[in-house]
């Protein structure tokens, strides 16, 4: 557990170094597929693997990648900025298969893979649960199977779908995060089911990038809106790697538009804004922030929560330089509410294990 | 605060409402079945005239998916920007413990006592046959 | 109810002449028929407009007040919201002392119509009427130049029409097009439009095609319209990453009706992008953000409501005072009144210049 003063670093990414990573956790035929089908690599362009935003030069390793092993990421993220817990999400791109059945063999291999290589190579590790949301029943089933071993402590999607995930067909899922207790985590990422913009293809990787922050958008919308935390009133999200400052001038627009339309809704029976500062976390890197510190401070005040925030690293990604895990210009007094206090009250299982 | 005759009952049918000038406010006055209520017409929120928004029922959930609408007409939507005001009580429906519209006290009077008692007629001319709305602002 | 009892406020006339940048004069197909061809005129009367969208009539979002109209503002003497000059003179041009008013025709223009001459048939249409019908009975109504954004080649021969007719404020796109705004199909456009001094006006809605956010097609109508701020920070972004104003450097865009205050974070997160994979774009000489605050303005409708109103303060200082243009959206159900939607300790200053000044500046009537 962790003493009194290490931090909880809620977003943290495994590499997964190709497909010959995961036969081990497959079963005869689905090992035979991917050797016979030449099924090599679910890297995706979310993250080009060699853009700087992708990793750190200093991290990568001799094959230009970084992350690749549990070791490698503890020293950076437990040893050198002193978390105590760091929860690993993996990215690996089996959200984007179309197959369902493929996509959950792979989906357990994947989660397999990171219980053997992560979580029970260091002690200090935690997981989300990789969930293949193309198909429900699937998703459900991994989460039950995985929900066993308690160092999963959330469940994972990518934050663009086929669609909103506050769509009922979905609710199995939530029902399933709901009782063991496991915050649905949602990550910058796209299934590619649709451009990644709503209006289309972007043509360069920065506002590729840059347009996750409209899917969070969505899918808060779409959460509230279909009324998941109506039905699901122990369920928290936590929206990673999001960027954060959208989220204020968001809030004022959809709670503004909820107070004339409300009869559209009607289970929202209380402003957007309440909802989803009850129900809703954020990780802060990145932190999408004003060059001035007072400035940071004003954002900060904009929320209207002490209990919003939940530290992250976001390694290996290219957040920040050097040592500044948290950014400047987040008033001290909130440091230990970010670092250790809100993330134990958000993640159920960090407090029991 | 005075008392002001704004209209004979006949004025305003059950299901309908009526605005009325009262000491240089707007107020408008609902008739619910039968009893009578009034509200400021100016909506609290951005100044939209009440009177001229739709009255509709309450809509209320059981829960996603679930919509249940009772009590028809007794709500006032701001024609603006549509926000939801109890007539029986003012209060909005996003906000109900910080924002509604304000409510004035309407009782029913006999023109009889009207035409005897200290009650200010506006311009409503009164008779003692009939019963007229009086709205205290 | 007919009886209109609010007052304008006192000292509404000693207030400085409002700038309406965003009323939507209501035309109907048959306004528009002198200017369509017989061809195009049988066309609609007989296959009608198809627009990305599955309807003949309405909306898969249905509105949530009929042609999401103000209810009061429907004419007494029948017609559509917003189709009666004279009440609308009444209700809006002169009881709030509107001295311009820039007319951003919704429909019928054949924008985002799946037939680009169809469409241009009648963005030429919606043009002439808003001259003959609107312009030239009230000159405070100003015109936008209404074109077939799909198509470049037939919108840049709309705005070669209209160049150097002051009766035009500026360039109108809806939204939802089919590709983000920064992509090289919409550069002709956009140098057409510098060619001809006008500016370029963005204003919410249209069909792109696509769903209706990037994570699929949301249920509510209250999801469609939070969204519009979203879909504008994609195509702002990309106008900015693409280089079109690096390309045209005289080229201003103004944002209606989707929100400001997403503005600052949007600019925050191109930077620190920007300062990492400046590689990727070397095309652009400056920071994101600065691209961001010279050549974008914002209208104020619907004007953000914040918990704490300082914080709507915070953004608009951040944006910048000289980039904010009110805007009513007469007669649209969130229509912002005048006298009372600008943050109440705004300085007289800084209200002048959302009123009008910064409008002035922009749009150069006078």
């Amino acid at each position: 557990m962790t003493g009194p003063l290490h931090a909880i670093d809620c977003d943290v990414h495994p590499t997964v170094p190709d497909m010959k990573a995961l036969l081990p956790y497959l079963d005869d035929f689905w090992r035979e597929t991917v050797e016979e089908r030449g099924i090599n690599s679910l890297e995706t362009v979310t993250y080009p693997p060699n853009a700087p935003l992708t990793a750190r030069a200093q991290w990568r390793g001799q094959h230009g990648r970084a992350a690749t092993a549990a070791s490698e990421l503890t020293a950076q993220v437990c040893d050198r900025w002193q978390a105590g817990i760091a929860i690993c999400n993996c990215l690996y791109g089996v959200g984007l298969l179309f197959s369902e059945d493929m996509a959950a063999a792979f989906t357990r291999a994947l989660n397999d893979w990171v219980v053997k290589e992560w979580l029970d190579r260091d002690p200090r590790l935690r997981a989300s649960i990789v969930v293949p949301m193309q198909n429900t029943e699937y998703a459900v089933d991994e989460i039950e199977r995985c929900a066993k071993d308690r160092r999963f402590v959330q469940i994972l999607v990518l934050a663009m779908q086929e669609t909103p995930l506050g769509r009922r067909h979905l609710w199995p899922i939530y029902a399933a995060a709901e009782r063991h207790g496991l915050p649905l985590g949602i990550h910058a990422g796209s299934s590619y089911r649709h451009s990644i913009t709503s209006l289309g293809w972007p043509s360069y990787y920065i506002e590729d990038y840059a347009s996750h922050t409209q899917a969070f958008q969505s899918q808060v919308a779409s959460l509230v809106c279909e009324g998941v935390f109506a039905k699901y009133p122990g369920l928290k999200v936590v929206l990673l790697e999001s960027g954060v400052t959208w989220l204020p001038g968001f809030l004022w627009r959809f709670s503004k538009f909820w107070r004339g339309v409300r009869s559209e809704v009607p289970w929202v029976d209380r402003s957007p804004a309440e909802i989803v500062r009850d129900h809703v976390r954020l990780t802060i890197q990145p932190f999408d922030a004003p060059g001035d510190p007072d400035q940071v401070e004003r954002v900060i005040d904009h929320l209207r929560s002490d209990a919003i925030l939940l530290y992250a690293s976001d390694y290996p990604h290219w957040q920040f330089d050097g040592d500044e895990t948290v950014p400047a210009g987040i008033p001290a007094a909130l440091h230990r509410k970010i670092l250790v206090e809100n993330p134990l009250a958000t993640y159920d299982r960090l407090r029991s294990s | 605060m005075a008392k002001h005759v704004v209209a004979a009952v006949g004025d305003i049918p059950p299901g309908t409402r009526r605005l009325a000038q009262v000491n240089g406010r707007a107020i408008v006055v609902f008739n619910l079945g039968g009893e009578f209520f009034a509200l400021n017409n100016r909506c609290p929120h951005r100044g939209g005239s009440l009177c001229q928004g739709r009255q509709t029922g309450l809509v209320e959930s059981d829960g996603p998916g679930n919509y249940r609408y009772s009590r028809p007409g007794e709500i006032i939507r701001c024609p603006w920007h549509g926000w939801e005001f109890d007539i029986r009580t003012g209060q909005s429906w996003c906000d109900p413990t910080r924002v509604r519209a304000r409510p004035y006290t309407v009782s029913v009077q006999p023109g009889t006592r009207l035409v005897a008692g200290p009650y200010v007629a506006e311009t409503v001319p009164v008779s003692v046959e009939n019963d007229y709305v009086v709205v205290e602002a | 109810m007919n009886i209109e009892v609010r007052q304008p406020q006192l000292g509404a006339k000693a207030r400085v002449g409002i700038f309406d940048c965003d009323i939507h004069p209501k035309s109907s197909l048959e306004d528009l028929r002198p200017y369509l061809s017989n061809r195009w005129w049988d066309y609609l009367q007989t296959y009608g407009q198809r627009q990305r969208h599955g309807y003949v009539k309405g909306f898969p979002y249905p509105k949530s007040q009929p042609l999401a109209s103000r209810r009061d503002s429907w004419p007494p003497g029948g017609g559509l919201p917003a189709s009666d000059l004279d009440f609308m003179r009444q209700q809006h041009l002169d009881f709030y002392g509107i001295e311009w008013g820039v007319m951003n025709p919704l429909s019928p223009t054949g924008q985002g119509e799946q037939n680009d001459e169809l469409s241009a048939a009648m963005a030429f249409a919606a043009n002439e009427y808003q001259l003959e019908g609107w312009n030239r009975r009230d000159p405070r109504l100003k015109a936008s130049v209404v074109i077939p954004y799909e198509n470049s080649e037939m919108s840049c021969a709309e705005i070669r029409k209209r160049a150097g007719d002051r009766r035009f404020a500026h360039v109108l796109f809806l939204s939802r097009t089919s590709e983000l705004l920064g992509k090289r199909r919409y550069w002709p456009i956009f140098e057409a439009a510098v060619e001809a001094g006008l500016p370029i006006g963005v204003h919410v809605f249209g069909s792109s095609g696509r769903p209706m956010s990037s994570t699929g097609w949301p249920s509510f109508y209250i999801e469609e319209i939070t969204e519009h701020s979203a879909s504008l920070q994609a195509s702002v972004a990309s106008l900015i990453v693409e280089g079109v104003f690096e390309r045209f450097p005289e080229l201003k865009i103004v944002l209606i009706e989707a929100g400001f205050a997403w503005i600052p974070a949007l600019g925050w997160r191109l930077d620190q992008n920007w300062k990492r994979m400046k590689d990727e774009v070397p095309h652009l000489k400056r920071a994101p953000s600065e691209y961001l605050r010279e050549h974008f303005w914002v209208s104020t409708q619907p004007m953000e409501e914040a918990e704490d109103p300082d914080h709507v303060i915070d953004v608009m200082e951040w944006i910048g005072w000289d980039k904010i243009l009110f805007a009513s959206d007469y007669p649209h159900w969130d229509f912002d009144d005048p006298f009372l939607a600008l943050p109440p300790s705004l300085s007289e200053e800084r209200r002048n210049k959302i009123y009008s000044g910064n409008a002035k500046a922009l749009y150069r009537f006078d």
